[in-house]
């Protein structure tokens, strides 16, 4: 199996002024940018549409603890939006290498949360539906530009 | 030099990219279960289509490895036709065996498919020769997996007495009472592993972080209280920390992992047929990982099993991936009989 290797995953923290100044940005950027690229791997049928139906009108929230990012969105009427903040149903808290090893299939999702470096909060089922379909995707048919956009949208 | 056969190194796949993990870093046979009750890992989102099935196991095929379906749970009363139906496509997509633990199944897959290889599941609770060669009589089983209650004393002795080929577990997380007939996930939500496929489904389950612990809840029970230090586990009532005369402890078992690296080479002499790792529920990183450790292992106990040292990577990484805070022999090493 093909793995990312956009640069070496190690276990890292981001300094700790980085959340001081990310949080003074708008949420919306990388909202729009992880929307865009997680609609564009539904059109390419990386993510298979069947698999998306029960995260029809969930809103997520993805918290990059040690960037002080919080990126909020929602799946409707089968695509992905950036999503004002309110209560998410399914929350997830982690560093931001992290999130990187959990892309790049480094670590799984359980690995992390045994370690607790991965908080999840909120509907525990409909987490595991993330997980498994994130599982379920078949990375090497990913081309380069829908990949981009995840990765430079992490901070 | 000794030599002994190599056991078969059979791996998890709860998808097709945990396939192609499995078989990419050296399973030799690989197992999975079709997206229903039908088998006894039934998560959202987890498991096969049809049409995903094919693949995989046209994957497996064209390197030369096997696979395995598991059709492990008990059929529900007046529902038994999902069950046979798993097994009618099990053998027109030619898996090489299927996994059964009900009687029932045995004895229809018995008897409409008897070019079919047949593997009594761990879930069907054979622990001594006795059950294992009244099941082979019967049903023509070719394999069995043997329940995680077992010393290493207690396996050899089984393998010496049966015709049929034995498969024992190497690791993973365990289900420490009975392999799932324990009625524990029952009590909490209703669900346990051998009527809907899950212990302790997701649906139930709550984490709730607060300041300085993370709390979880099955069915609004709450099961264990983690400070932010400490390592997390599923929350299966049997691991959980409970008030018991004033003393809030582990009452029922110890959230721990089973790893049988360190008598890897006592396993292989017992003459085992097979190994398995536990964790169709787990991603591809983690079937990757554990399935390269265990083929590197295996390799070297086959080179040359007196010279066989365990390297300190593995020991590292196989407890950091693993559930709960410890790693152990389980069963193997009991000094109990
Ligand atoms: S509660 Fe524990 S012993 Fe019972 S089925 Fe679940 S994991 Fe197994």
């Amino acid at each position: 199996m093909r793995e990312f290797r956009f640069f070496p995953l190690s276990t890292f923290r981001l300094p700790g002024f980085v959340p001081a100044v990310t949080r003074r940005l708008p949420q919306w950027p990388p909202a729009v940018a992880l929307t865009v690229a997680l609609n564009a791997m539904i059109r390419l049928g990386v993510l298979p549409k069947e698999n998306l139906d029960p995260l029809e009108g969930r809103t997520f929230l993805v918290e990059v603890l040690d960037a002080g990012s919080r990126i909020s969105f929602a799946f409707r009427n089968g695509a992905f939006f950036p999503a004002a903040s309110g209560m998410p149903d399914l929350i997830f808290r982690a560093n931001l290498s992290a999130f990187l090893r959990l892309v790049a299939r480094r670590d799984d999702p359980d690995t992390l949360f045994f370690n607790r470096e991965l908080f999840v909060e909120g509907d525990t089922e409909l987490g595991l539906v993330v997980k498994n379909t994130l599982d379920a995707i078949e990375w090497p048919k990913i081309p380069e530009f829908a990949a981009w956009p995840i990765v430079r949208c992490r901070v | 030099m000794e030599h002994y056969r190599i056991p078969e190194l059979v791996c998890p796949a709860g998808g097709l990219p945990a396939l192609k993990a499995a078989v990419d870093n050296g399973a030799d046979a690989v197992y999975f279960g079709c997206k229903n009750e039908t088998n006894a890992r039934n998560f959202a989102g987890l498991n096969f289509t049809r049409e995903t099935m094919s693949e995989g196991i046209a994957y497996a095929h064209a390197r030369g490895r096997r696979a395995l379906m598991a059709i492990n749970t008990f059929p529900v009363p007046g529902r038994e036709n999902d069950w046979r139906e798993a097994i009618d496509s099990a053998s027109g997509l030619g898996v090489d065996a299927v996994l059964l633990a009900d009687i029932g199944l045995l004895d229809y897959a018995h008897e409409h498919y008897p070019e079919l290889s047949l593997h009594l599941s761990v879930q069907g609770s054979a622990t001594s020769h006795e059950a294992i060669n009244f099941i082979h009589r019967e049903f023509g089983i070719k394999r069995v997996v043997l329940p995680r209650v077992l010393t290493l004393a207690q396996v050899a002795q089984i393998i010496r007495n049966t015709p049929v080929e034995v498969e024992v577990f190497g690791f993973g997380s365990l289900c420490v009472m009975n392999e799932g007939r324990c009625w524990l996930s029952s009590y909490a939500t209703g669900e346990s592993p051998n009527t809907a496929g899950a212990c302790s489904p997701a649906k139930f389950v709550k984490w709730e972080k607060s300041p300085g612990w993370m709390s979880t809840r099955l069915n609004g029970i709450l099961i264990d209280r983690y400070t932010d230090d400490e390592r997390a586990g599923y929350p299966a009532l049997c691991k959980g920390r409970f008030e018991v005369n004033g003393e809030t402890y582990y009452a029922l078992e110890e959230p721990v992992s089973l790893n049988v690296l360190e008598i890897l080479p006592d396993i292989v002499k017992t003459g085992v047929s097979a190994i398995k790792v536990e964790g169709r529920q787990r991603s591809p990183a983690y079937v990757a990982l554990v399935t390269r450790i265990l083929r590197a292992a295996l390799d070297a106990l086959g080179r040359d099993i007196a010279g066989f040292r365990i390297d300190p990577a593995w020991r590292a990484d196989l407890a950091r991936i693993s559930e709960g805070a410890q790693i152990t022999l389980g069963a193997y090493n009991r000094p109990w009989r």
